[in-house]
């Protein structure tokens, strides 16, 4: 573990995730002089307060201009630093979509990529600030492991993470505070491996980012209601994807539900899928996530409810799925 | 120090070298980008043979000087120039842009030994060396950054963003180059996209501007050495206006544009080659003439 800092429960529910982003790099500038801050004119939203106060020699700003703040990034990291490249993630994955694949990945540098305001968490300010296609964008590129942390304690993990082990890392988290998933840090975080967040056996929900609360809060709602035992894997790394976890739901449970910030097409979902598909193992199957639609504006609460992202949505699909049939003995070899 | 007649004739011959290996690999590869590759040419050798502070046995040595060809499909000079040096084995010359080689039409810094970028994709190589130059400063370490770019290149607005960064860090540290070879693929660069005035644009962005025969080796020393003194302290940043010629050493296709790519058969083969020996006779006689 890179940092030995600790935060606490009052981090969690006093400080945006993005500010945990801050301290948890802050603590990491301080002790090691080749890490650096690079933002393009995002300093302030980005959360880079405290590293500004420690060391504001280490803050590099390039102005808005994302393709530049890439470039100088990989030239940094190509000089034996570890940029830590902090931006909008609409801007990050889209406006600098070139350098990262050809600078960041191809060159497969030391750098760090911290895509804030995630998803829909920028709601109000409409579609140029959503970001609903980044990870179908950045899960395609060689190289890159891309994380989208549940909460604040999970950001601090999923950043000492990417400071511990080298090459490019893609840390998508949202603007604005998040629902508190995790009491402490301690909770097993390992890159590429899910952690089951609730236990269950006739349904799985696979979710990501500001949803696997939700997930969670449907699977409590549900076992209370309908008796359901509904199990919910928080899926942080979307690549490597833990495929060990996901075909044990298949075998387990037989029923999928995804859950995800982001379009259905090339996400969290479409990664899940494959990993079914290539199973042969049959099961049934829903994603939850942006329909192929630009997302309204609003609240980011109340884009989740109307996209059905929300416990509220997890809980119509959990029904709905688990009014599917399917045969009764669990001999998958006639199923080729 | 001034550049000698002696040293100048050294150059002059190492770059006529570089210039038939270079043809010879557009050949060995069946096609190649010998248009732009010829007008760099000169920048090429004088970097590789006189100012860049590097360790060919220790290519990843940490201070070393850093050279990124923005430009990256002039690879097809650029590779035989760190063959040539020891960097890599001639030998892979001989499969360039072929199926299964280490060296493709654009270099791979992960796969070619002494690349410090990998480019092709225009417009990158600006911000990449704003990033090396940058961590030179904070590293507190004396390396030089040296950059070129092409000139229809430049169209790529991400290299502004970079000269915008290299202005504002005063990264005098990171010496700019463009060839300015007046071509790109479709066209002259008047006609495809106006470039001019560019000079008063590189000066407009803060850069302390020398606009040379980018094909002249004793001028391009000269801009070097100047560079080099104004690098010991942040101030502007240099950029060296190269105005060369496409092709330049090849009389045949010398500033023309059809020539961004080009293949050769025996015969055109036989003639560029006589073409470099006229080309270098006449640069021999002016290093004698000129030289002290």
């Amino acid at each position: 573990m890179a940092g030995g800092f600790v935060y606490n429960a009052v981090d969690q529910t006093e400080v945006a995730t993005a500010e945990i982003y801050g301290k948890a790099l802050a603590d990491i500038i301080m002790k090691d002089p080749k890490v650096v801050a690079i933002t393009a004119d995002l300093a302030k939203s980005t959360k880079l307060g405290d590293v500004l106060k420690i060391c504001p020699e280490r803050v590099i700003n390039v102005g808005i201009a994302e393709q530049d703040m890439f470039g100088v990034g990989a030239g940094m990291a190509k000089a034996g630093m570890i940029p830590f490249i902090s931006g909008f993630s609409a801007f990050t994955s889209m406006r600098a979509c070139d350098q990262l694949h050809t600078d960041i990945c191809y060159q497969n540098v030391n750098a760090k990529i911290i895509a804030t305001h995630a998803g829909t968490s920028f709601g109000q300010a409409g579609s140029t600030h959503h970001a609903i296609v980044d990870l179908a964008i950045t899960r395609a590129m060689p190289n890159l492991t891309v994380i989208v942390p549940a909460d604040g304690f999970e950001t601090a993990n999923a950043v000492n993470a990417a400071y511990d082990n080298f090459g490019p890392y893609y840390i998508r988290i949202n603007r604005g505070f998040d629902r508190v998933l995790y009491d402490n840090m301690d909770y097993g975080f390992e890159v590429g491996k899910a952690v089951e967040v609730h236990e269950g056996t006739d349904i799985t929900v696979i979710a990501c980012g500001s949803c696997v609360f939700q997930a969670r809060e449907a699977a409590k709602f549900l076992e209370n209601t309908d008796g359901l035992k509904v199990r919910v894997l928080n899926m942080h790394t979307i690549k490597p994807i833990d495929k060990e976890a996901i075909i044990k739901a298949v075998l387990d449970t037989r029923r999928i539900i995804t859950v995800e910030d982001h379009s259905v097409i090339g996400g969290l979902g479409s990664a899940v899928s494959e990993v079914v598909v290539e199973s042969g193992k049959a099961c049934a199957f829903k994603m939850l996530g942006h329909q192929d639609k630009f997302a309204p504006i609003g609240l980011h609460e109340d884009i989740m409810s109307e996209v059905g992202i929300d416990a509220n949505g997890i809980i119509n699909a959990v029904r709905e799925v688990m009014k599917k049939d399917f045969e009764e003995d669990d001999n998958w070899d006639d199923e080729f | 120090m001034p550049l000698s007649k002696q040293e100048w004739l050294a150059l002059e011959k190492k770059a006529h070298e570089l210039r038939k290996l270079c043809l010879q690999t557009t050949q060995w590869a069946g096609s190649g980008h010998i248009g732009g590759g010829m007008s760099v040419m000169d920048l090429l050798t004088v970097l590789y043979h006189k100012y860049l502070n590097i360790k060919v046995d220790d290519p990843k040595w940490e201070d070393r000087d850093r050279f990124i060809l923005s430009k990256g499909h002039a690879a097809i000079a650029y590779a035989p120039v760190l063959c040539d040096k020891g960097f890599n084995d001639p030998e892979m010359l001989k499969t360039f842009n072929l199926s299964g080689s280490k060296m493709g039409m654009h270099l791979d810094s992960n796969k070619v030994v002494g690349v410090d970028a990998s480019t092709g994709s225009l417009g990158h190589g600006v911000s990449i060396a704003a990033g090396t130059a940058l961590a030179a400063r904070l590293m507190k370490k004396d390396y030089l950054t040296y950059v070129v770019t092409g000139d229809g290149e430049l169209g790529e607005g991400s290299n502004w963003e970079g000269f915008m960064t290299i202005n504002h860090y005063q990264l005098s540290n990171c010496i700019v180059f463009i060839d300015r070879n007046h071509c790109m693929i479709d066209g002259p660069t008047e006609e495809v996209m106006k470039l001019e005035p560019l000079a008063d644009k590189m000066t407009a962005f803060g850069f302390n501007t020398v606009t040379i025969d980018g094909n002249n080796i004793k001028e391009l020393c000269d801009a070097i050495d100047a560079a080099i003194e104004r690098a010991k302290e942040p101030c502007a940043p240099t950029c060296i206006l190269m105005d060369t010629k496409k092709g330049a050493g090849i009389k045949t296709i010398e500033g023309n544009y059809l020539w961004h790519y080009g293949a050769l058969d025996d015969a055109l083969f036989e003639q560029f080659n006589k073409e470099l020996d006229e080309d270098y006779a006449a640069r021999v006689a002016r290093a004698e003439k000129e030289g002290k």
